[in-house]
Formats: structure tokens, sequence, C-alpha cells
């Protein structure tokens, strides 16, 4: 999706498009997963909207983003098409992945998305390793990682993160804080304060901004990328955030209070602060912002629409791209357990 | 041994695994449990209420560091613990292989004895949840492959109260993987506290005259109506629990009786615990074969995502019956 100019007003109503139509997918991800139509796990990003937008708006087309099992949000930030990725948490033949990866593994490389994550903290090397590429072959892009305050947990987060330091490599780090890892409390976790302090450690740039303000999250991003691009090394950005719905549907939320939730959605939401702020500068006229919710809801439903129309895959896909070549012994099992003609030994 | 004689109070697997901690917690003050989310019940509230009963020096919450809760585990347990730790969704043995593989297994090793290892790892394995490929697989025979740890895959309620209490006891490290499609499975599971199933002895479920299953974890109750809806085969089934040390001499004696062996197991099919079942046989117990063994497992591939992928690569009831009929 194509880098936003957030001083334009026109790619600023753009970004609060993204944002309302990241959390109008979350909502219909929500009800049709209620209602048993979509298979797995989900974990939706409803609250975290200014961190995906505000950053990859900051992004070139050819810029690598790795996420995490609450990847949706990303997705979509990154241009990857809503109806394609609707139908791959279908399970649909027609997703990204065919449906073999659904919501915790979809990925689309042509739009610069290397792959939902579900393995905590494993993203981030992979954003490393884009950056690497880069660096090596002379390319332009970055590699920019999404992850989670409880991956910052996970050895490897660090070892990636040094180890583009160590060789400056264009890759930018954006660390989403959002109080909490599955059920576990931010303290119990980390005994600082900051995240972003770690950068420190690594002789690189690490930045604290407010992750439910679209604008500042695309301004360090921008500056991180600049830095990138000039051959300066990666940044740690640490974005302040809260996710509204428990970690997975269905999580009962035990560990925190409704006020709690309440407080964030009512006085910090990322999208209304937006909408107000352009409201406010003149960018969006009155009756704007339900103009833009009745085309995203008209987008997310059409999206389901097709989602539900796709077919499911054939069951033999199941054995394709386990290498580039035939599996052979995929073919010497079927054939043994009689899945095949001419099983009969 | 033969567990058809089974009595005790009803538990499912969950409450099984779930009160041998409590008991072995309550014997042994050196025992503490560590994992993710552990002081809210661990994963699939296998723990649930310890946290309560023990308090946090026992049942302790660890960051998402899997590397760091092995490797930590390994250190206390040299130095005087028993930790169990909970690494949760087995695919995530992955990231802490390094400890597991050159620590736990090797230490009391290169050491010449000089240190024990009472280390108990927790791993949920298994698929049936379309949780796609990074939370679906089963490793067992990975971790199997291991010299230095021992292996223990229970399928029952009764076998996972009595090794998790053997594994918690042991000097040796050991990982108890859990199915977690069976957490719900019900059994008898006999009361007393000084209960336990020996870690290397396996479990006739249910004794028949003409083809031997040896069946894994949730593929054992597939075998077992399979052995119910025979007419024309009486079917034994044997669940190995112990996957490393194997018990190769039940499986060999019910061989020897049958003459005719189905291995079924749910991870991948090559260089696993089938080929190791069918191996142990061959050696020792060639010509009691009467046929070629059978093996039901995942044909070499990663679990999908979408319902109809996921159930074409598991194995089934379908397909033990089939391999059944390819031996009668
Ligand atoms: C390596 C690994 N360990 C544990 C898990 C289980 N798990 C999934 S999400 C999650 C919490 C992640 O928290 P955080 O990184 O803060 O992201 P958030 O859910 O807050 O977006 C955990 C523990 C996992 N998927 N992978």
């Amino acid at each position: 999706m194509a880098t936003l100019d957030m001083t334009d007003p026109s790619d600023q109503r753009q970004a609060l498009r993204r944002m309302l139509l990241i959390r109008e997918f979350e909502r219909a991800v929500r009800d049709n997963f209620a209602d048993g139509e979509i298979p797995g796990f989900v974990h939706l990003y409803i609250g975290q909207e200014a961190v995906a937008v505000g950053a990859c708006s900051a992004l070139a087309d050819d810029d690598y983003v790795t996420s995490t099992h609450r990847g949706h949000g990303h997705c979509l930030a990154k241009g990857m098409d809503e109806r394609t990725l609707m139908a791959e948490l279908y399970g649909r033949s027609d997703g990204y992945c065919s449906g073999k990866g659904g919501s915790m593994h979809a990925a689309d490389l042509d739009e610069g998305m290397l792959g939902a994550q579900p393995i905590v903290g494993a993203g981030v090397p992979l954003a490393t390793g884009a950056g690497l590429t880069a660096q090596l072959r002379d390319r332009d892009w970055v590699g920019l990682s999404f992850f989670g305050d409880g991956a910052f947990a996970e050895g490897q987060v660090h070892e990636s993160i040094n180890l583009a330091a160590t060789w400056d490599l264009p890759a930018i780090y954006v660390v989403e804080n959002n109080l909490y890892s599955e059920g576990m409390t931010y303290e119990k976790q980390h005994n600082v304060e900051d995240l972003a302090d770690s950068a420190a450690a690594y002789g690189i740039p690490g930045v604290v901004v407010d992750g439910m303000d679209v604008e500042a999250v695309y301004d360090a991003v921008a500056e991180a990328r600049e830095r990138a691009a000039r051959g300066d090394g990666p940044t740690l950005i640490e974005a302040k955030t809260y996710r509204y719905r428990g970690h997975y549907e269905g999580d009962p939320q035990p560990y925190r209070t409704q006020e709690e939730i309440d407080e964030w959605r009512e006085n910090r939401d990322a999208i209304d602060t937006f909408a107000t702020r352009l409201r406010e500068a003149g960018v969006l006229d009155e009756g704007e912002r339900e103009e833009l919710q009745s085309a995203v809801e008209a987008d997310v439903e059409a999206a389901v629409e097709y989602a539900r129309d796709a077919p499911f895959p054939d069951p033999e896909e199941a054995y394709d791209d386990v290498f580039v070549e035939p599996n052979p012994d995929v073919e010497y099992f079927r054939e043994r357990l009689g899945r095949t003609g001419g099983a009969d030994r | 041994m033969s567990a058809l004689d089974a009595t005790g109070e009803q538990l499912s697997v969950r409450e099984a695994i779930r009160t041998a901690l409590r008991e072995e917690l309550a014997r042994d003050d050196t025992v503490f449990l560590m994992g993710q989310d552990e002081e809210d019940g661990g994963s699939f509230e296998v723990t649930a209420g310890l946290y309560e009963e023990f308090g946090r020096d026992r049942v302790r919450d660890t960051p998402i560091s899997e590397t760091a809760q092995i490797g930590s585990g390994v250190g206390a347990a040299a130095t005087g613990l028993r930790p169990v730790v909970n690494v949760s969704y087995s695919d995530f043995i992955a990231i802490c292989f390094e400890p597991l593989m050159n620590q736990a297994a090797k230490m009391q090793y290169m050491f010449a004895g000089a240190t024990e290892m009472p280390l108990t790892v927790r791993a949920i394995e298994g698929a049936g949840f379309n949780a796609a490929a990074q939370h679906s697989s089963t490793v067992h025979t990975l971790v199997s492959h291991l010299p230095g740890i021992k292996a223990v895959a229970p399928a029952t309620p009764r076998g996972s109260k009595g090794l998790m209490k053997t594994a918690v006891r042991s000097n040796d490290p050991v990982v108890f993987f859990e199915h977690k499609n069976i957490y719900e499975r019900t059994g008898p599971v006999p009361e007393d506290e000084d209960f336990t199933v020996p870690i290397g002895e396996a479990a006739v479920l249910r004794e028949g005259a003409d083809v031997t299953v040896v069946a894994t974890q949730q593929l054992v109750g597939e075998a077992l109506s399979v052995a119910e809806d025979r007419t024309d085969a009486d079917v034994e089934v044997i669940d190995p629990q112990s996957l490393s040390p194997l018990d190769t001499d039940t499986i060999a004696e019910s061989v020897r009786k049958t003459g005719r062996l189905v291995v079924a197991d749910e991870s991948p099919l090559s260089y696993g615990l089938h080929a190791e079942v069918a191996t142990r046989v061959v050696e020792n117990e060639f010509y009691s074969l009467d046929v070629p063994i059978q093996r039901v497992g995942v044909p070499d591939t990663p679990i999908p995502f979408s319902p109809p992928l996921e159930d074409e690569v598991l194995p089934t009831a379908e397909e033990i019956d089939l391999a059944v009929d390819r031996l009668v």
C-alpha cells in the first residue's frame, strides 16, 4: 500500500480509512468466529490500529513487514486485500495461503508481508534477514518487525536486534506494548518501565511513542526508515498501546477490569482521537467519518460474502508445497495408507 | 502389565495430571512448577488451583522465554530442585532445543554422574483444533531420539497420573507429552498416593488373539473403537505409554500371540516411533510375523489449517481399520 504523506489532507483521510477498515474487519471476524464460521483461533487487534497504520503508512511498497499472532491489522495496513485475507481466515482455497495458514499464518510476499507469526518473537529475525538481503543485494527496502511486549522476553528478539545493530542493517523493530501477554501483566514480565531503554545495549536509537496516536507512530517510523535507508542501521520503537479484546476470542479476561478497558476506549481511542483532530483541523467535513465508516462496512461485508462463497481446498492440496519438488515420501506413505489407487498390499 | 483391571475414581486426563502434580508438590518441597500463565492455571487449565494452594514459590509464572525456562530448569535440577517446566505447545520446544538436547540430556553423562537431572518438561502436542502448522505438531519422536532424555506420552487418565508422578520423582530428565485432544477423556485412576506407573512399561488396554495394534495418545481411542467394531478379528490394543525407553517385551509378547502388527501414532511417518516399534519387532520377533507390519500416521507433512486439509493428513480410525484389513 502506497506511502502516505501525513501532512496531506487526502492522505490523512486515507489513514483514517485504513484504521476504520481494520476495526470493521476485526468486528466481522469477532462475530463470525463466535458463530462458528471461522475455524481455529483468532486474536483480534481492535484498539491497536494506530500502530499498524502509522507504521505501514510510513513504509514503501517494497518494504517487508513481519507480524504476530495478532496480525490482521498489520496485513491490511500493509496493503493486503480484505477479501483474500478473509477467505484465508475461512480456510478457503482463494485465501492468501490457499487455506493452509489461516489467521495465524497469513502472508503475502507481493505486498511485503512476510507472515503473521504465532511463534512469539520469531518474526523479528526474519525482518533482520530482509534487511540483510537489502544490504547485500543493494535493494532499497527495509525490514520492519511488529512484535509484542511479551515477545520482548524471547532470546531471538535480542539476538536479532543486536545483529542488525552490529551490521547497520536497514531494519526497524516496533514493539507494541499493550500491557498484557496472554493474561500476564507487563510488570510480571519486565523489570524496566520502557522497553525502548534496551536500545542502549545495542547502540541504536530507542524511541517511545504514543501507540494510540497514528501520527506519532508515523513520524517515528518515517524517521527510523530514513535512518535505515541512509545505512545508519536499525531503530527500536516502543509503541504504548492497548488491546480492547481478550488475548484470544473467548478469553474470560480475569486479569483486568472492565473499567480499565473502558478508560482506554473512551478517552484514548486512536480512531476517535484522530478523527476529532482532523475535524478540528478542517480536514474532515461533518459526516465524512460516517461516510468512510459506511464504505468500509460495505467492503468488509463484501469480503465476508466472498469468503463464504469461496470453495474449500481439495483435500489432496494438503500435500502440495511441502517442498518445491514433490515429496516422494508423501506419495509412498499415502499409497501405504490406502489413500491412493493400487494400495492393496 | 495389563491395565484392564484398573479400578479407582473416575478422572479426566487433565484431572489425573493435576492430581499427580498436587500430590508431588505436597509430598516434596523441592518440587516446583514454572511456565507461562502458570499462576492462572497454565495451558488448557491443567494446573488450575495449584497456585492458590501452594503459592508463588512453588507455582511460578515465567516471561515468554522458553530457552530460559528449560535452561534454568536444568540449572535448578542440577543444584537440588525438582522443576516441572511447562512449555505449553510442544512446537515451542524448537526454541529451547539447546538446553534440552545439549544440557538436560548430556550433563549427567558428561560429568560422569557427578550430578542428577530431576527435570520434568510438560509439552502439549497433537492436532485436531485447526490450529495450523505451528500449533499442531507431534514432536515426541524428535525428543525420543535424544539419548539421555526419557519421553512419555500416556493415553489414559491412569497412565497420566502414574507416569507424571514417576516423572517428577525420577532423577533423570523426562519430557511428558500431553495430547490436547484427550484432556477430557475419563477413566479409573487409583487413589493411592503411592500409585505410580514405571517409565518403560506399556499398558495392554484390550486383549485379543489375532492382531496387535500399538497406538498412542488420541489414536488409542480410535484403535479401541476399531477393535470393538471388528467381528472378523480379535484385536489387542497396546498403549506403550513410554516412548523412550520403550517396553519392547510387552509388544513382542503380543506379536508372538497374534503374528500381526499395526503401529498407529500421530507423528510424521519417517524415522519415528513407528519405525522404532517395527524395528524392534523385526529384530526380535521376525519369525512370529505372518504378514508385513502396517504403519498409520501423518504422511510427512506439516499440519495444515483448513478443516478439509487437516482432516486429510491426520490418521483416523478408518485408517487403522484399513490397516487391519490388510493384515487379516
Ligand atoms: C514461543 C511461543 N511461546 C508461547 C506462545 C503462546 N503465546 C501466544 S501469544 C502469547 C502472548 C504474546 O504476548 P505479546 O507478545 O505481548 O503480544 P500480544 O498478545 O500482547 O499482542 C503467548 C504467550 C507462543 N505462541 N509462542
